[in-house]
């Protein structure tokens, strides 16, 4: 039977940022699944976390656990994306000075999420919100 | 490289961790950008950085690099201690520049990633 976790993101909190994804990863170990699966899996969760936290005021993140396959969504209330192509390309980043600091924000992170995901489906409404639908197969 | 040889090199002290079960590092990977950490498939390696805060250690976690050189006598706050200890990697800080502190690992025989 699959296992569900759920988990609010609050935007702007880089304290807490990271938190859900280390969560997942100590149940993906319990669950014995293969340590690089378990790497492709939470570093994908952790690049959907960041983004939220980077530009959206809350989101939540959905966690469901298969046999062979963790199916995740992420769906936030953010700005949108206005062209997902060209969020897609490796450098392209509209993140703040502050998320820079931090050490993120160089237009990596969906990109990243793309590599280390076999399915990935992005929905994004511009002034409403995105979604991140991704699956690994384990 | 054993993790003794590294504190050695780069007069580093120990702000967290075991060096009873740290592994062997054979590579090293220099970078102030977490977005590049994550990108990494390599394990085993140090991370040599100046990033001095909490999502620093929130990558390693995630990015599975269990031994972080934090340079130029930047000081690791007593939350990213706790952290540290919690997800039980070795976290060191050195006096020396990442340039410095990278030259002399290189020079000793740590391999680059790239």
């Amino acid at each position: 039977m699959a296992e569900i976790l759920e988990f609010d993101i609050t935007g702007g909190d880089f304290i807490q940022a990271g938190k859900a994804s280390s969560k997942i990863k100590k149940k993906l170990k319990q669950l014995n699944i293969d340590s690089l699966a378990v790497k492709r899996i939470v570093v994908a969760i952790y690049e959907a976390e960041l983004n939220v936290v980077a530009h959206a005021s809350s989101g939540k993140l959905t966690v469901v656990f298969e046999p062979g396959v963790v199916i995740v969504t992420v769906s936030d209330s953010g700005p949108g994306i206005e062209n997902i192509g060209q969020a897609m390309e490796a450098g392209f980043s509209t993140a703040s000075k502050k998320v820079r600091e931090m050490g993120f924000g160089a237009g990596m992170g969906l990109p990243n999420i793309k590599k280390n995901t076999d399915e990935l489906v992005i929905e994004s409404k511009v002034g409403e919100g995105t979604t991140l639908r991704f699956k690994v197969y384990c | 490289m054993k993790i003794e040889k590294i504190i050695e090199l780069t007069a580093a002290r120990v702000v967290a961790g075991s060096l009873k079960t740290a592994p062997e590092i054979t590579k090293a990977f220099s970078s102030d950008l977490m977005s590049d950490v994550l990108t990494l498939d390599h394990h085993d390696i140090v991370l040599i950085t100046g990033l001095a805060n909490i999502q620093l250690l929130r990558t390693v976690e995630i990015a599975d690099v269990p031994v972080v050189l934090l340079c130029r006598n930047k000081t690791a706050t007593p939350e990213m201690i706790e952290l540290a200890n919690e997800i039980g990697i070795v976290f060191l800080e050195t006096p020396f520049s990442i340039f410095r502190a990278g030259g002399i690992l290189y020079e000793n025989g740590l391999k680059p990633l790239y």
